[in-house]
């Protein structure tokens, strides 16, 4: 067993998502395969091999630093699920007694 | 007028210029087939009728005024619901961005819109890119109009549809381990995965920022190329644009032989799990090239065999850090913010509800796989895999000019076949994937049917000499309709 359903409980508390007891007995022995099946990058000998993060030929691409036009503040607002007083409106992110 | 929407987008185009269509009648016609046949195919998610027959206007209006008109202008296309434009909701194919207007144009739309073309509406795919069968969307599955009890591909499978239902001469769709290329294969199309910052990705909502590029997906070469050139070029809002001159594609579409060009058959790219009839294919199609004057070999690529491994490593591992967007805070879905709970507490309801499963498997694999105590066994070492890909394919362009595969090891497969086993699911991409991780250009045309369906024929190129695939795709594209003595898509059964 490459993967458990404790684990796959943490990382789901780390990515944020909220998950059914069902969804975690189906999503457990399906990424366990998954785990299992992508495992196999490890037979190869890459020691030495330099990674590739990405596949154009450029680092560190820089724009003038000159201003430019930027979203409208009602354009920005527009899709957002609250708003108030010109801002997106959030729910609270400190603890009542903090 | 019922033929013109079997007309090629260069045709069409063509006609318009002449004067002997207006663009009015060609929008009004695409209109009207969406309005016949899409609800057996469900390819559009949103059809954007006032603002297509507003551009056609504006097209007719132009030529009336004497401006010479680009080579697209007046013809209909199907965007993919993955690119930002004005006027139309964006959902990727998801609930956690149902309703949303996005508030600026992509630069391939932007492009689009200046060329004249006419962008009648936004097409299904799997949520966020992530599928090969268009059956992870979360507004119904896209089906096949050569069957449609059959999976059009994916993830770009409603821009395929599409195409193929001759709702659209052309589409836009995205390719990041093969979602152009599979869905032109099993749905008879011409679809083309550009190089790697070939086209900007400004307003293209990420999936893996190092392996998603747009491209066209068509029923000709060089509708592909005409569309190809449309969007391609360097652009300041995307940071992996690259400055180079776009290749010419539209004049390499026009080629009719092949002599002195070398063509490589990946030794890896065969073999068990491959449909008796997709090889068929593929070897009857290179006695069609070698006829042309190409010298064909065998190539070995070793690591090719990893590729698919490697790429379900990077892929979720972008994808699990580009997806921490979707908040709940600035735009679309916001769940149990009751005045109680946290805003924590609604993120992850939030993304409870509004991902589908395969999003979610891709997370947990993607935050798995770069947790620290696996991050250099799995991402680090995937990301070496991916070095040796792109030296495989050094070295092999170094005795060929091109390398040929089958798009994929098989036929379309039906609705609900592999929706339950991920792994085999993925196993539709095992020969598009190796030019995802190295960013080179790749081509998949028709070259005939296996039970009835379309086959698909992989092409690949170095990076930026995209001009070769079409040069091949061009020669063999005319070859095979002049054996046939018909165009791919009049095999199509009648919907």
């Amino acid at each position: 067993m490459a993967i458990t359903r404790d684990e796959v409980a943490h990382l789901a508390r780390l990515s944020r998502l909220a998950l059914s007891e069902e969804e975690l007995d189906t999503l457990a022995p399906q990424l366990d395969v998954i785990i299992g099946a992508v495992a196999r990058v490890a037979e190869v000998a890459a020691g030495d091999i330099p990674p590739t993060t990405h596949a154009v030929p450029l680092t560190n691409v820089f724009r003038a630093d000159i201003t430019g036009q930027s979203l409208p503040r009602t354009d920005a607002l527009a899709g957002a699920p609250a708003t108030q007083d010109g801002r997106f409106r959030v729910p609270r992110i400190l603890d009542m007694d903090e | 007028m019922t033929d013109v929407i079997r007309f090629s987008a260069a045709r069409t185009a063509a006609a318009i210029a002449a004067g002997e269509l207006s663009a009015l009648e060609v929008t009004q016609a695409a209109l009207d087939r969406i309005a016949k046949v899409d609800d057996r195919i469900n390819a559009f998610l949103h059809v954007d009728v006032d603002g297509a027959l507003a551009a056609a206007r504006d097209v007719d209006r132009r030529r009336a005024l004497g401006e010479t008109l680009g080579p697209l202008a007046g013809v209909p296309l199907a965007l993919k619901d993955v690119f930002t434009a004005r006027g139309m909701p964006t959902t990727c194919g998801s609930r956690i961005l149902e309703g949303w207007y996005p508030p600026y144009d992509a630069t391939v739309v932007a492009k689009l819109r200046a060329a004249g073309v006419i962008i009648i509406g936004k097409v299904n795919m799997d949520e966020f890119a992530m599928g090969s069968s268009t059956e992870n969307s979360a507004y119904g599955p896209t089906r096949n109009p050569w069957d449609t009890d059959r999976i059009p591909g994916g993830s770009s499978g409603g821009s395929a549809a599409a195409v193929a239902a001759f709702e659209t001469p052309v589409a836009l769709g995205t390719d990041t381990g093969g979602s152009i290329r599979q869905p032109a294969a099993v749905c008879g199309l011409v679809g083309v995965k550009p190089t790697y910052g070939g086209v900007s990705r400004y307003g293209l909502v990420a999936f893996s920022s190092s392996l998603d590029q747009a491209g066209p997906l068509a029923r000709t070469v060089t509708d592909a190329a005409l569309l190809h050139a449309a969007i391609a070029g360097h652009d300041p809002l995307d940071t992996t644009s690259v400055e180079l001159a776009p290749p010419p594609v539209v004049a390499a579409a026009a080629s009719r032989d092949l002599r002195g060009v070398r063509i490589g058959v990946v030794r890896e790219l065969s073999g068990d799990g491959y449909d008796i009839g997709v090889r068929a294919r593929f070897s009857d199609t290179l006695e069609v090239l070698v006829g042309l004057g190409a010298e064909v070999v065998e190539v070995s690529c070793p690591h090719f065999t990893y590729a698919l491994p490697a790429y379900y490593l990077i892929a979720p591992s972008e994808c699990s850090s580009n997806l921490a967007r979707f908040d709940a805070m600035r735009f679309g879905l916001r769940v149990g913010d009751d005045g109680e709970a946290s805003a924590e507490e609604v993120m992850s309801r939030t993304r409870g509800i509004g991902f589908g499963p395969e999003v979610k498997r891709r997370i947990i694999l993607g935050t798995y796989a770069l947790s620290s105590g696996y991050y250099d066994a799995y991402y680090g070492q995937a990301q070496k895999v991916r070095t040796l890909i792109s030296q495989d394919f050094a070295a092999a362009y170094e005795r060929v000019d091109v390398l040929v595969s089958p798009t994929t090891p098989t036929v379309a497969f039906r609705l609900g076949e592999k929706v339950d086993d991920p792994v085999s699911m993925y196993l539709s991409d095992l020969c598009t994937i190796p030019s995802n991780l190295a960013g080179g250009p790749a081509m998949s045309l028709p070259v005939g049917l296996a039970d009835g369906l379309p086959v698909g024929f992989q092409i690949m190129a170095p990076a930026f000499a995209d001009d070769r695939l079409y040069r091949v795709g061009g020669a063999l594209e005319a070859a095979l309709e002049a054996r046939r003595g018909r165009p791919f898509l009049d095999d199509a059964p009648p919907l």
